[in-house]
C-alpha cells in the first residue's frame, strides 16, 4: 500500500503512544506520591528532634533549610546530624542529639548560625545566651545523684561513650572524651559544673537542714536548652532532660 | 534554531524537520543524496575502523570525581576549603547554593536571605559560562551512578533480559510545575526529600542512611525497567539548569558536512531529541548549535566517527 500523505498524528490514535502517556501519568504519579510519603513523620511528629542553636519554628525551619550540612561541618564538637529517610521533609536537615552528643557551645559564637546559608539558623542570634532551643527538666528525681545527696567518682559517661566537651583550662581548641575526664564530686554537680550558660541551672538546698547532703537542680529561665546537662548526667538514662522548643512559661 | 523552539524541544515537545535549508545546507543534503547505499555503508564502517575515543568521558568522570570528592575529603580533613555539600556549599568563603534547591527554599519558606541571593547568583553565573547542565553529566554524583546503571541496562537489553519503556519527555515538565506548587502551598521543601542529588551528595559527605535505599531502588528501576529514568523524565534539577543552558556560550556543536548520520551520537545520548539535527536532512544550516537541554557530557563527541560535533564557545571562535 502507497500512501502519499503521511498518516495524520494524534496522541492518542497510536495505541504506542497511548501506552507511554498512560505509563507516564502512572509513573509521574508515583513519584509525587513518594514524596508526599514525607508528610507523615512530619505531622505525626514521628521523630521530634533538637534543632541546632537559632533554628527557625519547626515549620520554617523544614522549609527554609537547604539541607547542605554546612552546620554539621563548622561543630566543634560534631554535635550536629543530618535527618534520614523516616524524617519525611527532615531529610538532611540538622539536628543535635543531646544525650550522644549535646551542644557545649564550644564555639564561642554560634558558629553552625553563622554558617547557614538560608536563616533556617536565625542570624538575629549572635551569642548564645540568645538561643532557644528546648528547656531542660528534671525527669528522674528519683535516679538524680544530688538528690540522694550522693557524690560521683570517675568519668561522667565512660567508655564506650564517645561525646566530647570542651574543658577550657585543657586545652581551649581541643574538646576531651567525657570517658577520659575523671571527676572526684562529694555531691554530684555535672549538669550545673558543665552548663555552658551562666545561671541557666543551680543546685539548691532541699531542706533548711544545714547538715542535709542532698541538693536538687532547679532550672532557670537563662537556660538554652542546649542538652549539656542531659549528655552529662552519670544516671542512665539520663535524669536531666531536653524538652525540645519548650519556652519558659509553657507547660 | 530559535531560542523559542530549543526550549520547546526541552520542556517536552517532538523536534521537527526543518521547513526549509540555507543554499549551503541543502547543497550538502543533495549531495548526500547521490550516495549509493553501499558507498555509504562502506563509507560508515571506514570511518569507524579506527574510532574508539573515550577522551571526554573519561575527563568529565576524573571532573565529577573530583568534585565529589573536593567536598567530601574537605570535611574528613577539616581544610575548609568546601564546605557544604552540592545543594549549598561555601568555596573558599563564597557562597553557593544549588539553583533548584534554592529555588524549593524560596517558595516554601517566602523569605530570601541576602544570601542566599549571592549563593544563587554565583552559581547562576557559573553554570551559565559551562553550559548549564553541565551540572547534571559534570558534577552530579547520581549522574553517575545512572551512567553505571545504564551500561548494565544496556548490556542486560542486548540480551534480551530487559527492554527499555520510555516516557513521555513532558513528564519532566509537569513534575516541575508540581514540585514547585508542592513546595509554594505546603511550604516544605517536599522534592528535596527525594531528590537522589541531594541523598547521594550528602552520602558521600556525611556517611550514607536509609535514604540510600531510596536512591538504589530507583537505580534498579532504571536498569530493568525505564533507562536513565531519573535524569530523563523526571529530574527539576535538570530543567531548572536546561534554562541557564539555553543561553549558555559553552554548547555542543554539528556540522553537516562530513556527517554520515548512521546516529551513533544518538544512541549513546541521554537526551537524543537534541541531536535531531544530525538525522539524514534534518540539518537547516550546515553549522548547528545543539540545543538547551544538552549536558555537555561529551559522549556525543566521543562516539562520532568523523568530527562533526565538537565543543564550542560561543564568539570565541571569531575572536581566535
Amino acid at each position: 500500500m502507497s500512501d502519499p500523505t503521511p498518516p495524520t498524528k494524534h496522541a492518542t490514535a497510536n495505541p504506542k503512544t497511548r501506552r507511554q502517556i498512560m505509563r507516564s501519568l502512572t509513573m509521574g504519579g508515583a513519584i509525587i506520591g513518594a514524596s508526599l510519603f514525607g508528610f507523615f513523620p512530619v505531622l505525626r511528629k514521628w521523630t521530634p528532634r533538637l534543632r541546632p542553636p537559632g533554628a527557625l519554628p519547626e515549620r520554617e525551619f523544614l522549609a527554609a533549610c537547604i539541607k547542605c550540612g554546612q552546620c554539621v561541618q563548622v561543630c566543634p564538637v560534631r554535635a550536629i546530624e543530618l535527618g534520614d529517610l523516616d524524617e519525611g521533609f527532615g531529610v538532611g536537615v540538622p539536628f543535635i542529639p543531646p544525650r550522644a552528643q549535646a551542644c557545649d557551645f564550644s564555639c564561642d559564637a554560634v558558629q553552625c548560625v553563622l554558617s547557614c546559608p538560608t536563616g533556617a539558623l536565625d542570624h538575629a542570634i549572635i551569642k548564645k545566651e540568645q538561643v532557644r532551643m528546648g528547656l531542660a527538666r528534671l525527669d528522674r528525681p528519683g535516679t538524680c545523684l544530688a538528690r540522694k545527696g550522693e557524690g560521683y567518682k570517675g568519668p561522667a559517661r565512660p567508655a564506650p561513650f564517645k561525646g566530647v566537651h570542651r574543658y577550657a583550662e585543657i586545652d581551649r581548641w581541643k574538646p576531651v572524651k567525657l570517658a577520659e575526664y575523671k571527676y572526684d564530686l562529694d555531691v554530684c554537680d555535672l549538669c550545673v559544673r558543665e552548663c555552658p550558660v551562666a545561671n541557666a541551672i543551680t543546685m539548691e538546698p532541699m531542706s533548711s537542714d544545714p547538715g542535709d547532703r542532698r541538693r536538687t537542680p532547679v532550672v532557670h529561665e537563662a537556660c538554652v536548652g542546649c542538652g549539656m546537662c542531659e549528655m552529662i548526667c552519670p544516671t542512665e538514662a539520663a535524669s536531666i532532660v531536653i524538652d525540645i522548643r519548650r519556652k519558659w512559661g509553657d507547660a | 534554531m530559535s531560542l523559542l523552539s530549543s526550549l520547546k524541544i526541552m520542556l517536552g515537545a517532538a523536534p521537527e524537520r526543518p521547513r526549509g535549508y540555507t543554499p549551503e545546507a541543502a547543497a550538502m543534503h543533495e549531495a548526500k543524496r547521490q550516495i549509493k547505499g553501499a558507498d555509504r555503508a562502506r563509507e560508515i564502517k571506514a570511518a569507524h575502523a579506527e574510532h574508539n575515543s573515550h577522551k571526554w568521558r573519561n575527563i568529565r568522570w576524573a571532573t565529577l570525581i573530583t568534585i565529589n570528592m573536593v567536598f567530601v575529603l574537605s570535611f574528613r580533613f577539616d581544610v575548609q576549603l568546601v564546605e557544604g555539600s552540592l545543594t549549598g556549599a561555601r568555596v573558599i568563603g563564597f557562597h553557593m547554593a544549588d539553583l533548584n534547591s534554592a529555588i524549593q527554599v524560596m517558595l516554601a519558606y517566602k523569605v530570601i536571605l541576602l544570601n542566599l541571593v549571592i549563593g544563587t547568583t554565583t552559581v547562576f553565573l557559573m553554570w551559565w559560562l559551562f553550559g548549564g547542565r553541565t551540572f547534571c553529566s559534570w558534577s552530579c554524583p547520581y549522574h553517575l551512578l545512572a551512567e553505571i546503571a545504564e551500561k548494565i541496562h544496556l548490556a542486560l537489553a542486548a540480551r534480551r533480559m530487559v527492554v527499555d519503556y520510555p516516557l513521555h519527555r513532558g513528564a519532566r515538565t509537569v513534575l516541575y510545575v508540581v514540585f514547585a506548587l508542592l513546595a509554594l502551598i505546603s511550604g516544605y521543601t517536599v522534592f528535596e526529600s527525594i531528590s537522589p542529588t541531594g541523598i547521594v551528595s550528602r552520602a558521600l559527605i556525611y556517611g550514607p542512611g536509609l535514604a540510600m535505599v531510596w536512591v538504589m531502588g530507583l537505580l534498579v528501576y532504571e536498569i530493568v525497567f525505564i533507562r536513565r529514568m531519573w535524569c530523563r523524565y523526571i529530574c527539576p534539577i535538570g530543567l531548572t539548569y536546561g534554562f541557564v543552558g539555553a543561553i549558555s556560550p559553552l554548547r555542543v556543536k554539528y556540522n553537516l558536512e562530513n556527517c554520515l548520520h548512521e546516529g551513533d551520537c544518538r544512541k549513546v545520548c541521554l537526551v537524543p531529541h537534541v541531536l535531531e539535527c544530525t538525522k539524514k536532512t534534518y540539518a537547516e544550516d550546515v553549522e548547528v548549535a545543539i540545543s538547551a537541554d544538552c549536558t555537555r557530557c561529551g559522549l556525543c563527541i566521543d562516539a562520532c566517527p568523523t568530527g562533526s560535533l565538537r565543543f564550542e564557545v560561543k564568539g570565541l571562535n571569531k575572536l581566535l
